[in-house]
């Protein structure tokens, strides 16, 4: 099971983001738990300020945009 | 080069639709094709061109930069990564708090957030492209000065406790950012992406001021600006900054605006304010803001870019006058 992370203050490039991630973990066959973080201290706290971020298992992976297929894909693989 | 897009739209106006060259919809429609063809394709290629050569900061980046750096330094290096710094409105609240616990003066912090969405390198090469190398620099230029004079007069009058108590209790991680791949299929595969994420973020501001650009140009006569919107209407300077306040549209979605109306006589400082207003101050943006900063200093904040927008349109229009 990996733990994902889409840290983001709600806006609709945050929604998208998660959206993706979820379809691309289904399609994989791959378990996750997804979680989204809008706490403002939480998502500096790993050290992310251009938001969407996105933390994979405690890892961040991503930050500033919506992710590509091939990105998620390379993450949730791993 | 550009004049291919002029070819483009009188090819498909007067010989697919074959259209009367003299009708108000022909010249509305004849300035939608074109602009729409010329700004994606200038967009397209700026952004990937931009991305390819990794002349974008990340925020996280700019930080670092700024950091501990003395007040000589850093408000000109925030101006500066403020302008090649891209970041959606909603990253606002956390560039705004990672900076001052970065130890980052409120000031330099405010002259970052002004400078950030007025300028940046993608409109000001479509802004290049499209009016000319002239009215570029002098957006360039005083978008430049208002973001600096901006965060000095903000730090001059001490309003740190304007700023929400919370802000400065979160501590911000360390983290090793994920690294750039630098080959070529790295850097292409790294600019398409941007291409994806920047014009997919701001097509529809794009479209949207090349729609209203359209229906100026076709629809309104020139006599409506001649009347209302002329150099010595003093009153045409502020009250197109009043109108570019509430409405947000992104720094390159307001540039075929502005074409439209210095095609149709608007003086360029009135047309430059105009820009500026619609770029850098808007409601929702406010509202955002409002997260972090108490109202006073949002107030102060608008009274700030009102005024030295107010400033920048008579300077022009009395320079290019």
């Amino acid at each position: 099971m990996k733990e994902v992370k889409v840290l983001g203050a709600g806006c609709k490039n945050c929604e998208t983001t998660a959206h993706i991630i979820s379809s691309r973990a289904e399609k994989m066959g791959v378990a996750i738990h997804i979680e989204k973080v809008s706490d403002m201290a939480e998502i500096l706290g790993f050290g992310v300020m251009s938001t969407p971020g996105i933390v994979v298992d405690g890892q961040v992976v991503h930050t500033g945009g919506i992710p590509s297929f091939d990105d998620v894909d390379e993450w949730l693989a791993e | 080069m550009l004049n291919w897009f002029t070819d483009l739209a009188d090819l498909v106006v007067f010989h697919f639709l074959e259209m009367d060259s003299g009708s108000k919809a022909t010249r509305a429609l004849h300035f939608f094709i074109e602009d729409v063809t010329k700004i994606f394709f200038l967009l397209v290629t700026i952004v990937f061109l931009i991305g390819f050569f990794r002349s974008l900061v990340s925020p996280e980046r700019a930080r670092k930069m700024i950091g501990g750096q003395s007040p000589w330094k850093s408000y000109p290096l925030a101006v500066s990564l403020g302008a090649v710094t891209p970041f959606c409105s909603c990253s606002s609240v956390p560039l705004f708090i990672g900076f001052l616990e970065a130890g980052i003066p409120l000031g330099v912090t405010m002259a970052f957030l002004i400078t950030s969405p007025m300028i940046n390198e993608v409109a000001v090469l479509v802004l290049a492209s499209t009016m000319g190398w002239k009215i570029a620099v002098a957006y360039v230029i005083t978008g430049l000065a208002v973001g600096l004079l901006g965060g000095l007069a903000v730090a001059a009058l001490k309003l740190e406790h304007h700023v929400e108590e919370y802000v400065w209790k979160i501590r911000m991680g360390e983290t090793t950012l994920p690294t750039t791949d630098s080959t070529l299929p790295g850097r292409i595969r790294y600019a398409s992406s941007q291409v994806r994420e920047i014009v997919g973020r701001i097509w529809p501001y794009v479209l949207g001021g090349i729609g209203v650009g359209a229906m100026l140009h076709g629809f309104v006569p020139q006599s409506f600006f001649l009347e209302y919107a002329a150099a010595d209407n003093p009153m045409a300077v502020p009250v197109a900054v009043l109108l570019g306040i509430p409405l947000y549209s992104n720094a390159t979605g307001v540039i075929p605006v502005a074409e439209a109306l210095l095609a149709k006589g608007v003086p360029i400082g009135t047309a430059l304010a105009l820009m500026m207003s619609v770029a850098a101050i808007s409601l929702p943006e406010m509202i955002i803001l409002r997260k972090v900063i108490k109202l006073p200093l949002i107030g102060i904040f608008v009274m700030w870019l009102f005024i030295s927008f107010v400033a920048v349109g008579y300077l022009f229009n009395a320079i290019f006058a």
